[in-house]
């Protein structure tokens, strides 16, 4: 009779036990969860990014396939959904940013004009301070170092537009931005976008908006 | 009736040494903590509405201290004195004292009204820093005269406007020193909170609603700023140490620089309001 | 036990699995839950065009977990008696009462045996609870996040509604709906299936939030702000649920309660005769009953803004995210007395038997629980004093937040002057109440900061007003929750708890306590945000003293969880009848107490504070023992 109750509690404390691990390795990994960080090669304290920005993340890169998304461009050429950026500390990130994405239009027109940056940004080759806050289809903004760019859209009309990523800048519509800035101090940075651009979400702020890795990530100044 | 005389003595004997343990204690404590640990307490001096807070603080912990000296006077004494020394030993059988029981009523409500009326006299008179909604009721003197900056939340920064610079707006906020200053505090989307820690301030930002704060800047200062109302992910990064309270000819020589800087996209900006419904208002997509 | 041949345990052991039961439930909650989710995305697949490209679609969602907790508790057997009723057989008042631990997996009417229920049931969640905040610890011992953000926004939500939902159940759960009937001299809960009805809900509503994480999490904390709430991943749908099923939960409990006391007393329990503790168990019943279907109300406009496209809190569309934040307060203060007033009714129920002293001021402390119970409806604007809310009522708010301390107060002089010339025993059940004081005190008066505006200007939404909450909730609820453990615990299942194994609990738990929350009011004077992911570096000191603490608080708990299994699995050792030497009613019956409860229906003479006057009988004939058959 000892030993039944014994083997029962035995059963039930290896269940919990085991229960328990994997409940524990599951919470792990969501809450350590998140997109890949992508550290680009730096030469004499420069360093070259490009992204691209997309409506719709599509079904191989992401579960959440309809999402809006920024995709950086691996030194192979393949395209990765990375938003955490490791960069060194006192250098010049030189961003590239093939847009593909259309316009929403800024919730607030005050964050249509660059800040914090070295030098102008380019707008298809064509340096520019400022935007119609109408066209603009993201901002790519680091607030904490001050740097704000403001992203403007494909044209409604245009033709050839890419429907889900990874598009391709040699034959699908798309806007190419340029700009360049000094990061300082060592640290943790967010960036984001400003523009409501989650499709489906109230306000266009929630999902794509607030998740790491699409709309959200980190520069890592090292 | 002796037994119950003896109870009396003895309730006396013991009271009366309570009360003076409990005096000497509070009088130790509540001069430390009136004026070592009340003018520790943030926000500081950086405005007045921060200084009557200070202030405020200050009262509260002064009035505490004798209550918790109490509370932990009278728990600590029963609980020595009157511990269990026999297993068989039962208490008192004191069910009430109806005497004692008017005497704390009266006291914890005199206590009461008093701190209620002494802060609803600290909130009267400027506000105390804290958001009054569209029309504020507690007003500072020269509240006329006051100037007024915009501040705007919205996903997950803050940026200002000035109207009387013709509705410049800015990443930082910087004001002049010794000025009354009229915040409106307004979102473009979900609710934030404005603090500016050192300057004693915070008025959620609500969208579609104006949130009038009142604060008397005093000396030039570096503000601290964080959102302090969740919203959304970047709720723990919505922070910024970039603003200033400035003398007046340096918040000039700022605006007049700001106009340079963000020129080109002035034209852009909705005309000044106290509220702004920026689209999409729903469902975006 | 002389089980006849037909008797339910003695069929084979696949047998027993078919039928109302726990497995049934779940089968059909999750069959349920994939109908729902089918129908939703069936009848918005075509006609609703901003589903139809976004996996943004809550009302599968919705309709998903709604169909899932309607199969759950038709799986329990909760549809068996209005459908036999319908079809006109005979009600049957009680069920399911008798069998061996099968009872424990499905609807009871059997008070007690909910009682042990909701032990088990509300224990689990505020483990998982606490989990949470360790995590949450964790991740405050650097300055940069280390876990996903958005992630960790979620985490710090499931925390907080977690142990917001759950705990208004802590002790009307288990020690209420076990201890109530009989200390009234009742045989049942005046309605026993709607009381086990509040205990499967409220699990399901658990399970219902947890499943938040794979929806993407929920953003807006506990509080589920607007209209944070209305942007948000269909985690948000989880939220709703949860807190929704809770508020009718809660509500069918304070009714139940109310009930039960009003029409079910024994002759002799006349209302100055009632244990205080039942007075406690009254008030919060009363706040139960009338506050959660306000949550509810609040939840369903929420339901309909994320679903139906209305506009309720959403200025752009004519709503006003005002309303959201008056209708969640009106109920979510007296939320907060809820989770206090059973802690007062615990408190002054102990303190007679271990002083060995009668509650001095019955009157006055029962007047302090009603009244605390009445002002708490007048006060839920000083959760909005910075909101933008017009700014007239600010001075009502502070009078009426201040005169909470009247009543409150008079806990406090009951409970001191009920130990003044008693005769104090330290048991671990008297520790945990002696903490009360301290806990409250340090929680109360950091109330007083947050009262007057001027001060709550800089505490509100700061790590101040984080740890004033978890001074009077912790401090006040889950202190005296242990302590109703450590003291019915041996009644109800027959077995001591281990003395030592409890006194290292207390210490490790109080020390460790006031050592995690007292630096915290600190720490949000010096400006740091609640629920933020990062915070100032120079900080960075007093919230890691924070987290070791709080690990150590964590530890605590692990002592008890040793000691509960420690004595109740492996020691056994049986509990002596009334070992406090209590007069209380359920001291005078069996430990565990008979399904009966009693032989013959007690009449009171008394109130159960006759302590110092010599042996007084509560009841006649005194707490006659039903036999154990």
């Amino acid at each position: 009779m000892r030993s039944t109750v014994a083997w029962k509690i035995g059963g039930i404390v290896v269940g919990v036990a085991v229960a328990g691990i994997l409940i524990g390795f599951y919470v792990a990994n969501w809450l350590l969860s998140g997109p890949p960080t992508y550290r680009p090669s730096a030469t004499a304290n420069r360093v070259n990014i490009t992204i691209q920005t997309v409506a719709a993340v599509g079904p191989t890169l992401s579960p959440n396939p309809d999402w809006v998304s920024y995709l950086v461009q691996k030194p192979a050429g393949t395209w990765e959904r990375s938003t955490i950026w490791t960069v060194p500390a006192n250098s010049l990130v030189h961003v590239t940013v093939y847009q593909f994405d259309g316009d929403s239009g800024l919730r607030n027109p005050f964050l249509a004009k660059t800040q914090g940056l070295v030098g102008m940004a380019t707008l298809d080759g064509k340096p520019f301070a400022a935007i119609n806050p109408d066209n603009a289809s993201h901002t790519f903004a680091i607030p904490e170092l001050g740097v704000l760019v403001p992203l403007e859209g494909v044209a409604d009309n245009a033709k050839n537009q890419c429907d889900f990523a990874p598009c391709d800048p040699k034959s699908m519509a798309h806007r190419t931005i340029t700009f360049t800035f000094r990061t300082g101090k060592k640290g943790k940075f967010r960036w984001q976008c400003f523009v409501p651009c989650a499709a489906g979400f109230q306000f266009g702020f929630g999902g794509p908006m607030q998740t790491i890795g699409y709309m959200d990530g980190f520069l890592n100044v090292v | 009736m002796a037994a119950a005389d003896t109870t009396r003595v003895a309730d006396v004997r013991h009271g009366r040494r309570l009360l003076y343990i409990w005096l000497g204690a509070s009088v130790v404590a509540t001069p430390i903590a009136a004026f070592v640990i009340g003018p520790m307490i943030p926000p500081g001096n950086g405005s007045e509405q921060g200084q009557g807070q200070v202030f405020d603080n200050q009262v509260l912990v002064a009035v505490s201290a004798p209550i918790v000296m109490f509370v932990l006077v009278m728990l600590g004494y029963t609980l020595i004195v009157f511990r269990q020394r026999d297993a068989a030993a039962q208490g008192a059988p004191v069910r009430g004292d109806s005497g004692l029981q008017l005497l704390w009523i009266v006291i914890t409500s005199v206590t009461v009204l008093a701190l209620a009326g002494f802060g609803t006299y600290e909130l009267v008179k400027d506000g105390s820093g804290g958001g009054q909604g569209p029309s504020a009721t507690f007003l500072p003197a020269d509240h006329g005269k006051a100037m007024d900056v915009q501040v705007i939340g919205q996903q997950w920064e803050f940026t200002y406007r000035y109207p009387t610079y013709g509705g410049l707006e800015t990443p930082h906020l910087y004001l002049p020193a010794n000025t009354l200053i009229r915040l409106h505090v307004t979102s473009l989307d979900v609710i934030h909170s404005f603090w500016a820690i050192n300057l004693g301030v915070k008025a959620d930002a609500n969208p579609g609603a104006d949130n009038v704060v009142y604060v008397h800047t005093k000396h030039p200062l570096k503000l601290n700023i964080r959102c302090a109302e969740l919203c959304g992910l970047w709720h723990g990064y919505m922070f910024d140490s970039a603003g200033r309270v400035v003398s007046e000819s340096d918040f000039k020589t700022w605006i007049k620089q700001q106009q340079a800087e963000f020129a080109a996209g002035f034209k852009y900006l909705p005309p000044y309001a106290t509220v702004y419904h920026p689209e999409p208002p729903l469902r975006a997509g | 036990m002389s089980p006849t041949a037909t008797h339910p345990a003695h069929q084979p052991f696949w047998r027993r699995l078919i039928g109302f039961n726990l497995l049934t439930a779940v089968v059909l909650g999750i069959g349920g839950w994939y109908l729902g989710w089918f129908l939703g995305h069936h009848i918005t697949g075509k006609s609703v065009s901003y589903f139809g490209d976004t996996d943004q679609n809550d009302i599968s969602v919705f309709l998903g977990y709604i169909l899932g907790v309607i199969g759950f508790l038709t799986g329990l057997g909760f549809l068996q008696y209005p459908l036999a009723r319908i079809r006109g057989y005979p009600p049957s008042l009680r069920e399911k009462e008798t069998e061996g631990i099968g009872r424990y997996f499905g609807l009871c009417t059997d008070h007690k045996v909910v009682g042990m229920q909701y032990l088990i049931g509300v224990g689990l969640f505020f483990f998982v609870g606490g989990l949470n905040a360790m995590l949450i610890r964790f991740e405050l011992l650097r300055p940069t996040p280390v876990f996903n953000a958005g992630n960790y926004i979620t985490l710090v939500g499931l925390h907080g509604t977690m142990m917001m939902g759950m705990m208004t159940s802590a002790i009307l759960g288990p020690f209420a709906n076990y201890f109530v009937p009989i200390m009234i001299g009742a045989r049942r809960m005046a309605f026993p299936r709607i009381e086990s009805l509040t205990f499967w809900m409220l699990m399901a509503a658990g399970a219902i939030l947890m499943t938040t994480v794979f929806f993407g999490g929920f953003p807006t904390g506990w509080t589920g702000y607007e209209p944070l709430n209305v942007q948000a991943n269909r985690g948000m749908d989880s939220y709703i649920m949860f807190f929704a099923l809770v508020g009718i939960s809660m509500c069918l409990l304070g009714l139940n309660m109310l009930a039960t006391v009003v029409t079910m007393r024994a002759p002799g329990m006349t209302w100055s005769r009632l244990p205080i503790f039942v007075w406690g168990v009254i008030s919060t019943a009363i706040l139960n009953l009338l506050a959660a279907p306000v949550l509810v109300a609040a939840l369903a406009m929420s339901t309909l803004d994320r679903t139906a496209q209305t506009t309720f809190y959403i200025p752009a569309g004519g709503g006003s995210q005002y309303l959201y934040e008056n209708l969640f307060w009106f109920f979510g203060h007296p939320e907060v007395y809820i989770l206090a007033l059973p802690g007062f009714g615990v408190l002054l129920e102990l303190l007679p038997v271990f002083a060995r002293k009668p509650l001095w001021g019955y009157r006055l402390a029962v007047a302090g629980m009603l009244g605390v119970t009445f002002l708490s409806w007048l006060v839920w604007q000083h959760h909005l004093f910075v909101s933008g809310i017009n700014s007239n009522l600010r001075p009502f708010y502070i009078l009426s937040t201040e005169l909470i301390s009247i009543p409150t107060g008079f806990t406090f002089l009951c409970g001191l002057m009920t130990l003044w010339r008693g005769s104090i025993r330290f048991t671990v059940p008297m520790l945990f109440a002696l903490a009360w004081f301290f806990n409250f005190l340090i929680g109360g008066l950091s109330g007083i900061f947050l009262s007057d505006t001027p001060s709550d200007v800089s505490t509100h939404g700061s790590f101040f007003s984080m740890a004033h909450f978890h001074y009077t909730i912790m401090g006040g609820l889950i202190f005296t929750f242990f302590a109703a453990i450590y003291y019915w615990l041996p009644k109800m299942t027959g077995f001591e708890l281990n003395e030592r194994l409890g006194k290292i609990h207390f210490w490790s738990m109080f020390l460790a306590f006031n050592f995690t929350f007292f630096p915290l009011f600190a720490v949000g004077f010096l400006g740091q945000p609640r629920r933020v992911v990062t915070y100032a570096p120079h900080l960075q000191w007093l919230n890691d003293w924070a987290s070791a603490a709080a690990f150590v608080l964590g530890l605590s708990m692990l002592v008890f969880l040793y000691n509960l299994v420690y004595s109740m699995l492996f020691a056994r050792v049986r509990a002596e009848r009334n070992p406090w030497g209590s007069l209380s009613i359920e001291w005078q019956l069996p430990s565990p107490v008979p399904v009966q409860n009693f032989d013959t229906l007690p009449t009171f003479e008394g109130d159960p504070y006759g302590y110092g006057d010599g042996p007084v009988p509560v009841a006649r004939p005194a707490g006659a023992p039903a036999r154990a058959s």
